[in-house]
């Protein structure tokens, strides 16, 4: 079989994705050009350089409708004849990208890829594209829909994750970002997201900041209300799992990740792609997963995606070096650290979507680029990428240095 | 005869009147549909009609809604193909009353129909507003006592005449939910209010002024908001964004709040989510395809025949001894003013009986009688009841602690502390000073009947009352018969339970009767799996996603861990070797040790805070308990909660001390709540299938033990491939 293969990665660094962030000012369509053009420029990607640009992309309304990825390419320097399809599987787009794209490559579809995401959340809100499985009252009682910040929490009561675990997982994060930063380490993929004269806009992940215990716990928990007064997502959630007798609630702002704007591109491509090229593979796509699980719970999909990426790669949990998983919520994190009985150390060594933010559509291919990044500065062999996945579902990757 | 006739008066005005005979309220029927919409087609095409007025020909009402009966009949008639027959008559519905509202109109320029409103003397229920939605204008009398509404919900249906459609599109999901998920009614000047009714005039002029405004009407006072262009739902269709919040909402708290087993507001909820996202007929259809699917829900049919058709034939009499004259009670004497005995005398009261209230000392009598002054108070406060109505029912109460008072008495109702021995000398005082035709009643829940006769020297006479508390909120009253009970005894028990408008069950006498014979093995069973390390929280939630109101860990410290001891001492000296519920004994018994009695006690299986909330779970339970680290499924636990009570029913049925599996099935739903969807416990067991039924006891019997040993009679069935419903619904019919 064809092997795919990384050749780079790049991403704009995360700006807080509110009307005060950074890059709240810059289009969506705009910031995945200004990813585009980064992989062209320092892979020389000229003429008919890839066969498609798989794009991961969320809330698809808006200025992120109609087929962003197309409208990208032609924002972009790229050739016209690279075409551009924009996916959703929500939090694990920009993962799906890469897979779909690695994929592809190992079938024959096509020398090379462009695989990645966006997602300006300041400017297109999450949720803003509405959604049968919450309103559809058929669906979203057959599914026991509850929104992912209640599903977090069943996550914490059911596995018995206090306020205090979620907490102390979220000081980590923030410590190891801050760390990673000031050492360079994002340096390798992260690019000056600038203007059209030039000028610079924003050069480093924005949201980072300095907390403790303490501050944390002055926070009041996001989800209560709706789960215990308003419209009461806890009955539901209970219905669901009759054995809790009630849900703790325990995320806040400051243990969840951060809303945030950004996009990252993945170059992928055959050997033969390199060779012709002169560009260097920097890692092998060994194995990729994706899997459904229980919708209600909803956020528990990176353990058995994961157990099944590894299942495919004939590999086992100790068989891999460093782990990136996303920090949507903190007990998802600590879920997967109980159920793998992980090394914390190699776990998200570099902080993750609570200290720096989660741009839905691009978090896939912004934390695979760490991952590669921290694999090459540790010099590990094997990285896995794993993210949950609204209205319940996973996706996981293993690469491995070459 | 007809139910609707139609008269033309000399301004050109069609009067409709709907007066189905023999009947005190209109109820509609397929023939009374019909004929509705031969006289409407016939004003819309006569040129000398210029209008119509649809009204009521019975004083104070127009409609008391839909026949039930006829809903379960067209199913039944459609055949091979129920969902067809259904939805086609549902939708020659939907056409009669949609060309009520086109009213002959121009499709296009809407223009040139006729005007039509509907005169409503009072209460106005289900179908009959579903007419009057389609009407062009509502007026309504100004009668404070008519209810105006759809409470098609409270029966297991949802409004499926189109009122689902309109309602929300003339108000908006949110503003809507009320009156179609709550079933929610209003007196005719706060449905105005709400903008369920156009007017309220005086009821001597309702036909005059609706008249009036049918000859004053434009074309553009005769489109709906949905015809004209440009409609938009208020407070926003689903994907608007504030629509979308609404729907999200209204999922997530039918949700939680039927537990998921209520098929009628999941589906109306679908009607109307679905419907607001297409045009008005398309949305009738999409309203037709959701009701037709909750009429063929087994879970309807089986909560129309107990909570509708049987519960109302109970309520009729039909158990009643048929050749007894009317017992109806004048004057009752309660005996023990306790939390009971002031119950029963408050009810009493209200259904205008002249109580004499009789407790050891005068102070405790009037203690009683305080209790239905303080409830009429609270009435006062909501405005439900006024201060004349507090003294006229006072009045008819008179405390004493004198036996001679009770002399007049045609009934008296024994209420004092559950002792055999305070029984029977209460029942020789009375018996002392009462009349030879009065009959003697004992309000017990656990002793036997026949053996409290013994104390009265005219056992035909004597019968048992069992209430259960509170008894102004309780539904169910359960009739016990002695051996010696006689018939004009159970007439007097019944024409009084209907006076007080309660549903009676009467059974033959038992240990525990029918309802506690059912209650506390469902509680056992609850507590059993505690013992077992089942997590307590699973055990009341399983019952809580059976649509139980209170699981049975939370029951038994409502009713007390204490009672649950006596109850157990009582059942262990009766039954020996054979009792069956050492298990359940462990840990009531520990409890008790421990002085947790329960929620009196702000202790038991739960936690309280100071004011009686209960706070969690006792952690002490789970230390003594741990729950097992594999938990059962939902579905076993709920079995075992299920069929704990299904079978102690058969048994019953078996014995003889049910008599009638209607009173079986209604009873369980109003006395303690038995799982409303299923129509009891024995509806239940018919919607299993017998097959099915014996095949899961003979799994829970192997896992669990004998208590789930299938019955004889269970057995005898599943044999043969008979229900309940077929098996004693045919005998009672030969």
């Amino acid at each position: 079989m064809t092997e795919a293969y990384i050749y780079d990665t790049v991403r704009t660094p995360r700006g807080k994705g509110k009307s005060d962030g950074s890059l709240h000012e810059v289009p969506a369509v705009r910031l995945s050009a200004l990813a585009l053009n980064e992989l062209k420029s320092r892979n020389n990607l000229d003429g008919h350089a890839v066969e498609d640009v798989i794009w991961g992309n969320v809330t698809q309304v808006g200025e992120q409708g109609a087929c962003l990825a197309r409208s990208a390419v032609l924002y972009s320097d790229l050739d016209e004849r690279i075409p551009g399809v924009s996916v959703n599987r929500f939090c694990a787009s920009g993962l799906e990208a890469v897979n779909m794209a690695a994929n592809q490559v190992r079938g024959g579809a096509g020398d090379a890829f462009i695989a990645g995401g966006v997602e300006s959340m300041s400017r297109v809100p999450m949720g803003s594209d509405g959604g049968a499985i919450a309103a559809d009252p058929h669906l979203a009682m057959r599914t026991y829909f509850v929104p992912q910040g209640i599903s977090s929490d069943i996550i914490a009561t059911k596995y018995g994750f206090s306020r205090d675990d979620a907490d102390a997982y979220a000081v980590e994060s923030q410590k190891r970002a801050a760390a990673a930063r000031e050492e360079g380490r994002f340096a390798k993929s992260v690019f000056t997201v600038k203007d059209m004269n030039g000028l610079p806009i924003l050069d480093r992940d924005e949201m980072i900041r300095p907390t403790d215990m303490q501050a944390l716990g002055g926070l009041n928990p996001s989800f209560k209300a709706m789960g215990e007064a308003m419209p009461g997502f806890d009955a539901v959630a209970l219905m669901k799992y009759p054995e809790l007798e009630r849900i703790e609630h325990v995320h806040h702002a400051g243990n969840s990740s951060g809303i945030a704007d950004g996009a990252a591109a993945v170059l992928i491509g055959t050997r033969e792609f390199g060779e012709k090229t002169g560009l260097k593979p920097r890692a092998r796509v060994r194995a990729t997963a994706r899997i459904g699980t229980d919708p209600t719970i909803m956020l528990t999909g990176p353990v058995p995606a994961t157990e099944r990426v590894l299942d495919k790669a004939g590999m086992s949990f100790g068989d891999i070096d460093l782990f990136e998983v996303n920090e949507a919520f903190a007990s998802v994190v600590l879920y997967f650290m109980q159920h793998f009985n992980a090394d914390h150390g190699k776990v998200n060594v570099n902080g993750g979507a609570i200290a720096m933010g989660h741009p839905l559509g691009a978090t896939g291919a912004v934390i695979l680029s760490t991952l590669l990044d921290e694999m090459e500065r540790a010099d590990k062999e094997t990285g896995l990428a794993t993210l949950c996945i609204g209205s319940g579902m996973g996706a996981a990757t293993i690469i491995e240095r070459v | 005869m007809a139910d609707f006739t139609m008269n033309v008066d000399a301004d050109g005005v069609a009067l409709i009147t709907w007066d189905v005979p023999g009947k005190s309220m209109n109820v509609m029927s397929f023939e009374g549909l019909k004929e509705l919409d031969a006289l409407t087609t016939q004003a819309l095409a006569d040129e000398s009609v210029k209008g119509i007025v649809i009204t009521s020909g019975k004083e104070g009402s127009f409609a008391g809604g839909m026949d039930l009966n006829v809903l379960a009949k067209l199913r039944e008639e459609a055949g091979d193909n129920p969902a067809e027959g259904v939805f086609n008559g549902i939708m020659d519905m939907h056409h009669l009353l949609r060309k009520i509202e086109r009213a002959g109109m121009d499709p296009k320029t809407l223009k040139g129909g006729k005007p039509v409103a509907c005169a409503l003397p009072g209460t106005t229920m289900g179908i009959g507003y579903e007419i009057a939605l389609s009407c062009h204008r509502i007026f309504a009398a100004d009668n404070p006592r008519a209810r105006i509404g759809l409470p098609e919900i409270l029966v297991g249906l949802f409004p499926g005449a189109g009122g689902t459609t309109r309602l929300a599109r003339k108000m908006g999901a949110m503003a809507a939910a009320p009156y179609l998920l709550e079933g929610k009614t209003l007196a005719p000047e706060k449905a105005k209010g709400a903008g369920l009714v156009d007017e309220v005039v005086p009821a001597s002029d309702l036909v005059a002024a609706a008249k009036a405004w049918v000859l004053s009407a434009r074309d553009a006072d005769l489109v709906k908001p949905w015809d004209q262009k440009g409609y938009k739902m208020p407070g926003g269709a689903p994907y608007h964004p504030a629509g979308f919040q609404t729907f999200v909402g209204a999922s997530a708290m039918i949700h939680g709040k039927t537990q998921g087993v209520y098929p009628a507001a999941k589906a109306l909820l679908s009607a109307v989510y679905e419907g607001a996202m297409v045009p008005f007929d398309t949305a009738l259809k999409v309203e037709a395809r959701w009701f037709t699917s909750v009429v063929l829900n087994p879970a309807s049919g089986a909560m129309i025949r107990s909570l509708f058709i049987n519960k109302g034939a109970l309520e009729k009499g039909a158990v009643r001894p048929a050749d007894v004259p009317d017992q109806r009670v004048k004057k009752v004497g309660v005996l023990g003013a306790g939390m009971m005995g002031a119950g029963i005398a408050l009810v009493s009261a209200q259904a205008g009986i002249e109580v004499v209230l009789l407790d050891m000392d005068q102070a405790a009598a009037e203690r009683g009688k305080a209790y239905s002054a303080a409830y009429m108070d609270k009435g006062i406060a909501r405005r439900k009841a006024t201060e004349e109505k507090k003294e006229a029912l006072l009045a008819r109460i008179t405390p004493t602690s004198d036996y001679a008072d009770l002399a007049g008495c045609d009934l008296i109702i024994e209420a004092v502390f559950e002792d055999p021995g305070i029984k029977a000398e209460v029942t020789k005082a009375t018996e002392a000073v009462i009349g030879a035709d009065c009959i003697f009643a004992t309000n017990t829940s656990t002793l036997p009947i026949t053996e409290l006769a013994k104390a009265s020297a005219r056992p035909e006479q004597f019968i048992g009352i069992h209430f259960f508390s509170p008894v102004e909120r309780m539904m169910l009253v359960e009739i016990i018969k002695g051996k010696e009970t006689g018939d004009r005894a159970v007439a007097k028990a019944l024409d009084y339970v209907r006076q007080i408008r309660k549903t009676p069950i009467v059974v033959n006498d038992a240990r525990f009767f029918y309802a506690n014979r059912l209650i506390i093995p469902y509680i056992n069973e609850g507590i059993r799996m505690v013992g077992e390390g089942v997590a307590p929280a699973l055990v009341d939630h399983a019952a809580k996603l059976l649509g139980f109101p209170v699981g049975p860990l939370q029951l038994v410290d409502e009713t007390s861990i204490d009672l649950g001891v006596k109850i157990a001492k009582a059942t262990r000296a009766a039954m020996g070797d054979a009792y069956p519920d050492d298990a359940v004994d462990d840990v009531v018994f520990w409890l008790f040790e421990q002085g947790r009695l329960g929620r009196k006690a702000k202790a038991g299986f739960f936690t309280y805070d100071e004011a009686g909330k209960r706070l969690g779970y006792w952690e002490g339970l789970a230390d003594k308990y741990p729950p097992a680290a594999m938990q059962p499924d939902v579905t076993e636990v709920q079995h075992r909660l299920m069929f704990a009570q299904a079978l102690e029913a058969v048994r019953a049925l078996e014995d003889g001390v049910l008599m009638d599996i209607r009173e079986g099935d209604v009873g369980a739903i109003l006395g303690w709540g038995f799982a409303p969807w299923s129509g009891g416990p024995l509806s239940w067991l018919d919607m299993l299938g017998a097959g099915r039924a014996v095949e899961l006891c003979e799994g829970l019997a192997e896992r669990h033990g004998a208590r789930f040993a299938v019955p004889a009679l269970l057995a005898d069935m599943a044999t043969k491939g008979e229900s309940f419903y077929g098996r004693f619904d045919a005998a009672r019919a030969a």
